[in-house]
């Protein structure tokens, strides 16, 4: 963690509550992600990781705290932070090219009307979309509205890119395929990219680090997990390798129960100095739940519960 | 089947038409008892004492004498006794200019109202009082300030107008979804720029329902406006036709206001579906 690209220090969001009161959604949330790296956030609903995610966008402001990204205290929206809407957000007054070329003369705004095309087209046809230019957001299907919103957010090149649950109102196989793609696009181009998700093996398959937020209000950052899988992981094989389960337990473990009883369980909890925990390196894995030798969890993989007293 | 429906529709439009046109027929035969009368009489008495006419005209009547309107839109044989054309082209320029006044005005108003909480908060028991105002009321204070008739009715129209608008702008302005402007704002797009490329072709389908809903309460309101001020327009052409117990006359223009009213409405309905995108 020495190369920080993204910083956030210490930040809280609080809304005035009824009769004077004051309800935080978090405090004191402190966060660092390196350059190129993919970062997945899970946590219950509530636990405030869409305000994360808007605070990082500059959609919304800290009410304590800074986000520094690349060196420099953000304030406000910046091309450089591009964001996936979980419903797309394409406007539907707009052909699929006329949503790209939009976000395209924003970032350029000099650039004459052939180039902003061919800029555009170039990133449709990233996304598979090559023959749908002239097609307007109501007439593509879910997962092809999601290409245009991925497409859109990439067409201005941003240094890195924010997505809010950008697959979860899909089925599951356009799911599979557009998380390949984006996988895809980010290994390929360097990208650096903030995900949330609820989906523990989309973060699985796509995330570098995965971080455990624990229920709101009072939300924390508890735990950042190392994805422990290689880097060349394909979705097919992903649930072979040796270390998928533990992870996979460690992960539902805790949004089934620890997500809960965390705060109490560890007032020593320190924001500042959240836990890295590597699946695998027994030395230094703070759960005791995962167990991969477990020959009941050998048979019966994906269905095994373990047991949730630690 | 579409086509199908739509022809059935057609059939059965004509034949309640020509039941209509029938029953009122019917209704307004010759039927009642001549009675005798010396014939310097009958002179004064007219065609309903001496040959049993109905007073209301027949549908004949009011066919023959259409036709001779449209034969002759656009004479002019003095004050009283103007063509229709020119009658209707009056109340249509009347209409016209106070309704894009009202346009100019209530358009940008709704859209600074729309993006400004405190200009809504503000502003709005202003327009709470103001909308419910029937337009004629203003009448007599605008013929007073202004001392011009004919700009008065415009007035009118103009003060009519503007509330369904100025509504349908803050409302389709307000409430434009936040995930389009949080697009805009992601890609550092200006406020002028936003305006124009988010939130005026989000709001647009609500605008265009609020223009055409003005459209149609200032063709309401010009007929009544132009009886009262008088000189011009089909609304005087009317109440001047019942000075002179011309109901043909009435009937006709009646007809006419509904025709034209019903294109005026025709034409934002295609304007509205022009700005009108499917989600």
């Amino acid at each position: 963690m020495t190369d920080k690209f993204i910083s956030i220090e210490g930040i809280a969001k609080r809304y005035p509550g009824r009769s004077g009161a004051t309800t935080t959604i978090f405090e004191n949330l402190w966060l660092s992600m390196a350059r190129g790296e993919f970062a997945c956030v899970i946590g219950h609903s509530g636990c405030g990781k869409t305000t994360v995610l808007n605070i990082l966008a500059g959609l919304d402001a800290p009410s304590e705290g800074a986000v520094i990204v690349d060196g420099q205290a953000i304030s406000g929206t910046s091309l450089d932070r591009a964001v996936i809407f979980q419903s797309h957000a394409l406007l539907p007054w707009r052909t699929v090219l006329g949503n790209v070329a939009y976000a395209v003369s924003s970032k350029w705004r000099s650039w004459d009307r052939a180039r902003v095309k061919a800029h555009a087209q170039t990133f449709i046809d990233l996304v598979g979309l090559t023959g749908s230019e002239h097609k307007r957001p109501s007439e593509l299907s879910g997962g092809m509205k999601q290409r245009v919103g991925i497409a859109r957010a990439l067409s201005i090149t941003p240094k890195m890119m924010l997505m809010d649950e950008p697959f979860s109102a899909l089925d599951a196989l356009t799911r599979g395929t557009l998380q390949d793609e984006v996988r895809r696009i980010c290994l390929q181009t360097g990208q650096t990219a903030f995900m949330i998700t609820h989906d523990v093996d989309e973060a699985i398959y796509l995330a570098d680090k995965i971080f455990l937020m624990t229920n709101g209000p009072g939300a924390m950052l508890a735990e950042v997990v190392e994805n422990p899988l290689p880097k060349d992981r394909g979705r097919t094989d992903l649930h072979r390798h040796p270390l998928y389960y533990a992870l996979r337990n460690h992960i539902i473990d805790f949004l089934v129960t620890r997500s809960k009883t965390f705060v109490a369980e560890r007032p020593d909890h320190d924001p500042r100095n959240v836990p890295t925990v590597q699946i695998g390196k027994p030395g230094l894995t703070i759960a005791s739940d995962a167990k991969p030798e477990s020959p009941r969890e050998a048979s019966w993989p994906g269905l095994s519960r373990p047991s949730t007293s630690s | 089947m579409n086509s199908s429906l739509r022809l059935r529709a057609a059939i059965v439009s004509i034949a309640l038409l020509a039941a209509f046109l029938g029953i009122w027929h019917l209704a307004t035969r010759s039927t009642a008892p001549v009675a005798t009368m010396s014939p310097e009489y009958a002179k004064l008495m007219g065609l309903t004492a001496t040959q049993g006419k109905s007073a209301m005209p027949g549908p004949l009547d009011v066919g023959a004498k259409l036709w001779e309107h449209l034969k002759r839109p656009f004479y002019d044989n003095g004050p009283n006794d103007k063509g229709l054309g020119i009658q209707l082209a009056y109340s249509i320029a009347r209409v016209g200019t106070g309704y894009l006044l009202a346009v100019l005005v209530a358009i940008p108003l709704g859209f600074l109202i729309g993006m400004s909480p405190l200009l809504s908060r503000a502003l709005d028991p202003f327009i709470q009082v103001l909308k419910p105002i029937s337009p004629l009321a203003w009448m007599p204070l605008a013929l007073y300030t202004i001392k011009d008739s004919s700009i008065s009715a415009i007035f009118v129209i103009f003060i009519c107008s503007i509330w369904p608008m100025l509504l349908n702008t803050v409302f389709g302005v307000a409430s434009v979804r936040k995930e389009w402007i949080n697009v805009a704002r992601t890609l550092e797009v200006g406020t002028i720029r936003r305006a124009f490329t988010v939130i005026l072709p989000a709001a647009a389908p609500t605008i265009l329902t609020g223009m055409r809903i003005s459209i149609g309460i200032a063709w309401l309101v010009i007929v009544a406006a132009e009886m009262l001020v008088g000189g011009t327009g089909i609304g005087y052409f009317v109440w001047n036709e019942w000075n002179n117990l011309s109901i043909t006359n009435v009937i006709i223009a009646i007809l006419l206001i509904g025709i034209v009213g019903m294109l005026l409405d025709q034409i934002l309905a295609r304007f509205s579906r022009l700005v009108t995108f499917p989600e």
